[in-house]
């Protein structure tokens, strides 16, 4: 009996201790949240002015903003994701509806998840062998179809799930009525789908514009505005990486801004995606 | 009258397969557009595969396989091989692999068993969110902030610890940079722990109760019910996360790039500077010239191509291997 009763404390105890080790890496997951975006805002917002949003990034030792690199990460984001969604909507259609069964879809769902996770320099290494090295030169489309290559994978994954989870009953009452099947598609499963896919177009957006890898040598970087397409643009991660880097304390304290700036804006974007799905999911 | 009305359903008729010629006519135009841009998935990740076989062609064909075993990495001489890269790259994944395993696999266990319910779903999102924060945020805080504290404080006293113990003495060798192998490694252990986390944490919860409730009904402790039931019921899925944590910390650049300090030669010490072959291709790629220089570049580049490749095709793999089951 009292061997039983041993066994059983012995357990408890082993139980308590392992408790509190899972309880104790929780609390680690969150101290490093806490400490990156707490040193974040400690030396971000004591940057953070009116300048920054208009004035030019300056030369080395001056102040200055980071205008150009926000209008170069701007335009670029908007490009990307201009070419990049139809193509991944299209093909998350295709996979839920025309092809659910087929081969293809298998195939593709499988290779777009590998994308999904590929490391991003490669695809920087990609754009650069099919764009710069035949036109001779680093340019701000380059680093557009560099992006455009990264949000592919992520709004492919969520339209075909968010298509996958509209009743059939609805599209099997659209071709009742005599509806040809593209028609379903676009007034009855987009409709349905509509803020799952918006969901997937806006973390596709979160992504990419904290995205510094593929951007090294597509877009590479400008100290200069520039408004051109066919030329070297600068870019509000590729300049914190440049910034960060430089010995020069305006560059840096400009470096640390950006990186509030972007964070706020990818965690603005995740959290709003997010709230949209939410609310879906409660009706 | 009968004319009448047969001229109108006649041309009724005519409208009415006009409309139904149009609609089967949009009706393939839009499925083959869908079908096209399926296609050009695949043919994405076969033109990055081309495009980096050719690349890197020049390199591949002067050097051959020695490419992969020397160490030397000299542009003056043009000399290049990618073992201090590739050496770099596995060891900080590995140590980064082990630290997050098992504090991710804890807070997904605190998180399905330990949590009170109210904080669930807040904590939950809290780590899927610091998986989106873009990883040069962690790279600008590891030089400024991190680097300097394990400089000062943890560097140093591990290195007085360890002084004149056989092993470990060359494994912590001094002196304290801050920046180096030890340092890319802890902050690729907090990148990856987010990933980790929350697929551990989703596999967790494809656990039938039913199995968890009759451990419980037989007297277990949740430890017990974790071990016994949980971890070996998720098993696949857990490894197919950890390969996914893998497959991150293996391409991570920006972070890595920061603190590694680029030193093209491998060391015992890990706290010695080094580099990985992300953290090279993104310092030195704009400013390689030659065509050879450019070239080994990118063959480091396939080289990490396809090591992820295969790492995140074996997560895949495992992952719909768990699907399968709870959707059976």
């Amino acid at each position: 009996m009292s061997t039983a009763a041993s066994l059983h404390r012995s357990r408890k105890r082993k139980n308590a201790v392992m408790m509190a080790l899972c309880t104790i890496a929780a609390g680690i997951g969150l101290v490093w949240l806490a400490l990156i975006l707490g040193a974040l805002l400690y030396k971000g917002i004591s940057g953070l002015s009116l300048s920054v949003f208009t004035e030019m990034t300056p030369p080395p030792g001056d102040a200055g903003g980071l205008l150009n690199a926000i209008y170069g990460s701007i335009v670029m984001t908007i490009i990307g994701i201009v070419v990049g969604t139809p193509i991944g909507v299209l093909a998350g259609t295709y996979m839920a509806e025309y092809g659910r069964f087929s081969r293809l879809t298998t195939v593709v769902r499988f290779i777009n998840d590998i994308l999904l996770s590929a490391p991003s320099i490669i695809v920087g290494l990609f754009v650069y062998e099919l764009m710069v090295r035949p036109m001779g030169h680093f340019s701000a489309i380059a680093g557009a179809v560099a992006l455009s290559i990264l949000v592919i994978p992520v709004v492919v994954r969520t339209t075909e799930d968010m298509l996958n989870l509209v009743p059939n009953a609805l599209r099997e009452a659209g071709t009742a009525i005599g509806a040809p099947r593209w028609v379903v598609i676009r007034s009855v499963a987009y409709r349905a789908a509509l803020s799952g896919i918006v969901t997937g177009i806006l973390l596709a957006i979160a992504r990419i514009s904290g995205e510094t890898a593929p951007l090294l040598f597509t877009a590479l970087n400008n100290q200069f505005w520039s408004s051109n397409l066919n030329a070297p643009m600068a870019s509000l991660p590729v300049t914190i990486f440049q910034f960060a880097l430089s010995p020069y304390e305006e560059w840096q304290q400009l470096a640390w801004t950006g990186a509030l700036i972007i964070t706020l804006t990818v965690l603005g974007l995740s959290i709003f995606a997010r709230s949209l799905t939410g609310r879906r999911e409660d009706r | 009258m009968t004319a009448v009305s047969e001229a109108v359903t006649s041309s009724a008729m005519r409208t009415r397969e006009a409309t139904v010629r149009r609609f089967a006519l949009t009706d393939t135009i839009f499925r083959t557009a869908t079908r096209l841009s399926a296609i050009l998935v695949l043919v994405l990740l076969g033109g990055v595969a081309v495009s980096l076989i050719a690349g890197s062609w020049e390199a591949l064909s002067k050097f051959g396989f020695s490419f992969l075993t020397t160490e030397s990495w000299n542009p003056v001489t043009e000399n290049f091989g990618a073992l201090a890269p590739i050496y770099g790259t596995i060891v900080t994944s590995a140590i980064a692999i082990l630290i997050a395993v098992p504090i991710g696999i804890g807070i997904a266990v605190f998180l399905t068993e330990l949590c009170p319910r109210p904080f669930r779903r807040p904590i939950g999102i809290a780590v899927e969110l610091l998986a989106g924060i873009p990883s040069i945020i962690y790279g600008i805080w590891g030089l400024f902030v991190f680097a300097p504290f394990l400089q000062t404080t943890i560097q140093p006293f591990i290195i007085k610890l360890f002084h004149g113990i056989p092993g470990l003495s060359s494994l912590f060798a001094g002196p304290p940079y801050g920046i180096g192998l030890l340092t890319s490694s802890l902050i690729l252990a907090i990148m990856v722990l987010p990933f980790i986390t929350s697929i551990t944490k989703d596999v967790f919860d494809t656990v039938p109760a039913v199995l968890k409730e009759s451990a419980y009904g037989i007297g277990c402790t949740t430890w017990e019910v974790t071990r016994r039931v949980t971890i070996p019921y998720t098993r696949v899925g857990i490894m197919g996360g950890v390969m996914l944590g893998l497959g991150r910390a293996l391409g991570e650049t920006m972070a890595v790039t920061f603190v590694i300090g680029n030193a093209h030669r491998i060391s015992a010490s890990l706290f010695a500077p080094g580099t990985t072959i992300s953290a090279t291709i993104a310092n030195e790629f704009t400013e390689a010239d030659g065509e050879l220089y450019t070239s080994s570049l990118v063959a480091l580049g396939l080289i990490l191509f396809i090591i992820t490749f295969i790492i995140l095709a074996l997560a895949r793999y495992m992952l719909l291997r768990i699907d399968s089951r709870t959707g059976a």
